[in-house]
């Protein structure tokens, strides 16, 4: 589990033995996590893993057949209004009210939000999320990335101290996906924002934080640097050289004491694995001293290749 | 914390929700055409050949139009936000679900009440006839308004139930005339000849075209504004619990 963690009187959100049943499946079983101050925790998983049944379960939408939810200190199941108050939340699908126009839209949830000074709210929100040139019309016409920047923009109106937001790059091409992910990014350090995502490479980029969650249960909680450090890949040297070289070089590399194993392909290219997952790279220049190579290059690893490797026959 | 946080930026957006879509001004026309329709017809209302200062031809059959009408305006309520998913983003607002419930139920009856409204020109008409007892003319428009609300109600369970509005549509027309047909004369003779004099008495009181004519005739009577007051209260709350159920399926 996540170290390093701040006081409690920065717990944005408590969550603690979640248990939800869809009929005879137990979709979150016992899932308990906490969330800090300054924390962006990206929340991965298969689709049907539960992270979308967690999510609606910290926001007051479902009532858990077991455990609590506190939000900024608030019992959902005795306080929520109070916690929904503090709560900013982008469901999955950004729903939206077709036939009102963005303005009009983003008035009635500062309303219901009893917003002191809803257009100020509004043109700070506008700014941020850069909706100026569509405000006057109705969200039925928008682009999806539009549809889901209208989304974020409710999901902020009312400065929240936490954010919940679901798949919120979800369907939207590179571009917009890039611009959504500087927005959250460039959020308050003041915040807690948990995101799902099975976009691995968008976990790596704006989370500080990442849990992977399967049938329900949590199987990781860390940061993405250090599940990265875990993936097969990790500090993995490949090198590209001569054909008729490769063998003798192979032989030689699988000899050294801190080499786990090496492995052929292309005919031109070798990876290394390194005993322990170290960064063996000056080893691997010192023993090849003098050698012709086409190209070295250290594998940080990926985080998807973790996802696969721990999700790997429990995902159906 | 009230029970009802939220009803009022509900109500809000709601009733704007009618004149946001041509559907607000499709149900008005509709509506005045029809009630016009019926009141002018030699085959309803005859107001025209009865020539008596007297608005009896417009509302005896105005419980019958909203049979129609009002599950139409009931319908979208929540089966387009459990559709559209905007009932998580409403129900995850701070808002209550009965304040959630009600602003959507007293927007519709003001909407309703709006068309109602709008059918002033009949009250010239009769007026311009002779001199009209005014106690049953706003006796008319209060049962007629309590009548639609009830219906509303009615339907607003079936939307609640259902993300399909045309089952929702179906459902608050079957019901809303079930309550009528149970008080028709006919109906109520059969009923006794079948299950006993108890029987009919206690449909005869349960009975809505039985208190709307009532009102109708500038009675206000107690028993009759309890009717509309528990019916209409009896289904909003069956509606909520409903809601509570079905709103994540």
């Amino acid at each position: 589990m996540n170290a390093e963690r701040g006081s409690s009187s920065d717990v944005l959100i408590d969550v603690n033995g979640l248990v939800k049943h869809y009929g005879p499946i137990r979709a979150v079983d016992g899932v308990s996590f906490e969330v800090h101050r300054g924390d962006i925790l990206g929340f991965l998983g298969p689709n049907g893993a539960g992270k979308t049944t967690v999510m609606k379960m910290i926001t007051g939408f479902l009532e858990p057949d077991q455990g609590s939810v506190a939000v900024a200190g608030f019992d959902m199941s005795t306080d929520g209004l109070e916690g929904k108050r503090k709560i900013g939340y982008l469901p999955e699908t950004a729903p939206a009210y077709g036939e009102m126009t963005v303005d009009g839209f983003l008035d009635f949830i500062g309303q219901a939000r009893d917003v002191l000074d809803v257009e100020a709210a509004i043109e700070r929100v506008v700014e941020a999320t850069g909706l100026e040139r569509v405000i006057h019309q109705t969200i039925e016409t928008l682009s999806k990335g539009f549809q889901r920047r209208v989304g974020l923009a409710q999901a902020l109106i009312h400065d929240p101290e936490i954010l919940i937001l679901d798949e919120p790059t979800d369907g939207l091409d590179p571009n917009q996906k890039a611009v959504v992910q500087e927005l959250i990014s460039n959020l308050s350090s003041e915040k807690g924002i948990v995101l799902s995502t099975h976009i691995l490479d968008e976990a790596e980029r704006i989370c500080n934080r990442a849990m992977i969650i399967s049938q329900g249960k949590i199987l990781v909680d860390s940061t993405p640097e250090a599940l990265i450090a875990r993936a097969p890949s990790h500090n993995v040297i490949r090198i590209s050289l001569p054909a008729d070289r490769v063998a003798e070089i192979s032989e030689r590399v699988e000899s050294a004491a801190w080499c786990d194993r090496v492995e052929r392909f292309a005919d031109t290219m070798l990876d290394v694995y390194p005993a322990g997952g170290e960064n063996r790279l000056d080893e691997l220049m010192s023993l090849l001293g003098g050698t012709e190579l086409h190209g070295v290059h250290l594998q940080e690893g990926r985080l998807d290749e973790l996802f696969r490797e721990i999700t790997k026959g429990i995902a159906a | 914390m009230s029970r009802l946080t939220g009803m009022t930026a509900v109500y809000r957006r709601e009733f704007r929700a009618y004149f946001s879509s041509p559907l607000g001004y499709v149900f008005i026309v509709i509506f005045l055409v029809a009630s016009g329709f019926l009141t002018l017809s030699r085959d309803f209302g005859r107001i025209l050949e009865l020539r008596q200062a007297d608005l009896a031809p417009f509302f005896n059959y105005l419980p019958w139009l909203f049979v129609v009408l009002v599950p139409a305006v009931a319908m979208r309520l929540w089966s387009e936000e459990r559709k559209t998913g905007t009932v998580e983003l409403l129900l995850t607002l701070p808002v209550t679900l009965e304040g959630a419930y009600l602003g959507k139920f007293l927007a519709g009856l003001t909407f309703l009440t709006l068309s109602l409204l709008l059918t002033w020109p009949v009250i010239f008409q009769v007026a311009r006839l002779g001199d009209p007892d005014w106690g049953a003319i706003f006796g008319g428009y209060l049962a007629s308004v309590l009548t639609a609300g009830a219906f509303l109600a009615v339907g607003m369970l079936f939307s609640a139930l259902t993300k399909n509005q045309v089952v929702a549509f179906i459902l608050g027309v079957a019901v809303s005339a079930l309550f009528l047909i149970l008080g028709l004369p006919q109906t109520l003779e059969m009923l006794g000849r079948v299950f006993g004099g108890f029987v009919e008495q206690l449909f005869s009181g349960l009975s809505l075209i039985d208190h709307f004519e009532t009102l109708s005739r500038g009675l206000l009577e107690v028993r009759s504004l309890w009717f509309f007051a528990l019916f209409t209260l009896g289904w909003l709350l069956s509606g909520m619990l409903v809601l509570d159920r079905t709103r994540a399926a």
